[in-house]
């Protein structure tokens, strides 16, 4: 545990010095808000169709570019090897980094969900608990195999590209799941004012319940399995 | 097999020397970079290796140092598997390469401390702040590593093995690059830790290599070609060393 939060405290303090991942983030995130605002200016009736899916495009494609750096430091003058010669765990490397990346993705969706539900005029209300909930453990899985998937691609050349290629296919389920949660509670949202507790609040909370349920088996296998075989990644 | 149950068996295994290392092979991908090296280091004896670059060299202390695994053999570090037993064995580990591997937006001090607290090391504050001074980088521990020179990084690198103190050092090429006051400083550590403390060293530098080593050891194409004995005259290396690099030429 101390281990972890060496590391964890190491990448925190490099990001406050450099900014780096969290500028490039939420940057990033926001322009995919903005710019799909503008070009589109959609309907409240096309937000809750749409809406989860471009929220959640904005918080994958920022989090590939904060993922990509999550490695930069190690590969700079050998410190991964320095890294690998000190008496730790690989899974506590691992975990240190995991938590790194989710501090730093949340981070950055702190700012653009807000901006999203403002520019896209989401009545979000008493919704804000579940959408933080899903939001949290779809992140979770993400970096958890992101950070993953970051090491394997650290020492390739083509890191930048190989990274997404191999992150998206494995994660597809928890994003599939993630939108259809998130664009349940949009409904909700949109519809509470018209329909007090209605029939298509009930559903959505159904279909919450199943996402939810999907999200945290998800983020524990994939949790449980990414700390197992992290240590083959950077060793060898 | 969990480490602990390991440990007995590994511990017979050594019979008191620091390290050791039977019919060691590495491949990378069908290239064979280490052939079979059988190798015993004696407890606070210094070994230096000399070999043409590609001999393997390095990927004989990447093995040793579990950055690398062996494609085939064994090798022990104070009686431990390095397969099987790697965490256990860094504690007893420093490393000292060309390449420092210290975070360039992290000061001096911020550096030693990561390292110092992932070696556990009870009293790690007082120990950074007094290697920081024994390599004369006291002044400059609030610095960010990124303003370093090449010879401020390697004396930070030094600073690093004095924190945690280890009985074995592994030195890949450590004098590459340093400036002459960077290459003094390391001499004279590795002098001071003559006899305290096993090294193996690889180096280019025969005159390094002939003054400090008690061993040498000249590695071609992952083989053990010869082994001659050190604190000698460097001009009969340096004579040495030649005719086996013609005979492997020749060869």
């Amino acid at each position: 545990m101390r281990n972890i939060w060496t590391i964890l405290w190491k990448d925190l303090r490099l990001e406050w010095r450099t900014k780096e991942s969290l500028s490039a983030m939420l940057v990033f995130g926001l322009l995919v808000i903005v710019i799909f605002n503008f070009s589109f200016n959609p309907s409240p009736a096309e937000v809750r169709q749409f809406g989860a899916g471009l929220l959640w495009i904005a918080y994958t494609f920022a989090g590939v570019l904060g993922l990509n750096r999550s490695f930069a430091a190690e590969r700079e003058n050998g410190c991964l090897q320095s890294l690998l010669m000190a008496p730790i765990d690989r899974s506590s490397l691992y975990l240190g980094k995991w938590i790194a990346n989710l501090v730093f993705m949340l981070a950055a969706e702190a700012v653009i969900l807000p901006l999203f539900l403002l520019m896209f005029n989401v009545p979000i209300g008493s919704h804000i608990g579940r959408l933080v909930l899903i939001t949290f453990l779809g992140t979770l899985g993400f970096t958890c195999l992101g950070t993953l998937f970051a090491g394997v691609s650290m020492n390739t050349r083509m890191r930048e590209v190989l990274l997404p290629v191999l992150l998206f296919p494995v994660s597809l389920p928890l994003l599939l799941w993630a939108v259809e949660s998130t664009g349940a509670i949009f409904q909700s949202a949109f519809l509470d004012p018209m329909i007090a507790h209605g029939q298509a609040t009930t559903a959505a909370r159904a279909s919450d319940g199943n996402a939810l349920k999907f999200l945290v088996a998800y983020d524990m296998i994939f949790g449980a399995v990414c700390t197992l075989v992290f240590g083959f990644v950077v060793e060898d | 097999m969990s480490e602990t149950d390991d440990a007995t068996s590994a511990t017979s295994a050594s019979d008191g020397w620091a390290i050791e290392v039977h019919e060691l092979r590495r491949y990378f991908g069908t290239i064979e970079v280490l052939s079979g090296i059988d190798l015993k280091v004696r407890q606070g004896e210094f070994v230096t290796l000399l070999g043409r670059n590609g001999a393997g060299k390095t990927t004989l202390l990447n093995i040793l140092g579990g950055l690398l695994k062996a494609s085939e053999g064994e090798a022990w570090v104070q009686g431990l598997d390095v397969r099987r037993q790697a965490v256990r064995i860094r504690p007893e580990l420093g490393w000292l390469s060309h390449q420092p591997g210290f975070y360039g937006d992290l000061s001096a001090h911020e550096n030693l401390v990561f390292f110092a607290r992932l070696y556990d090391l009870p009293d790690w504050r007082r120990a950074v702040e007094a290697a920081l001074e024994q390599v004369g980088l006291a002044s400059r521990a609030k610095h960010r590593v990124r303003t370093f020179s090449r010879g401020m990084l390697q004396r930070l690198a030094i600073a690093r093995i004095l924190v945690h103190d280890p009985p074995i050092l592994l030195l890949d090429e450590p004098h590459t690059g340093l400036d002459l006051p960077a290459i003094e400083l390391l001499n004279g550590l590795l002098e001071r830790f003559r006899g305290e403390r096993t090294i193996l060293m690889t180096t280019h530098d025969l005159a390094i290599g002939a003054s400090l080593a008690d061993r040498i050891i000249v590695l071609s194409e992952g083989r053990i070609m010869a082994e001659l004995p050190g604190s000698q005259d460097v001009a009969d290396l340096r004579r040495q060393y030649l005719e086996i690099l013609a005979h492997e030429v020749g060869a």
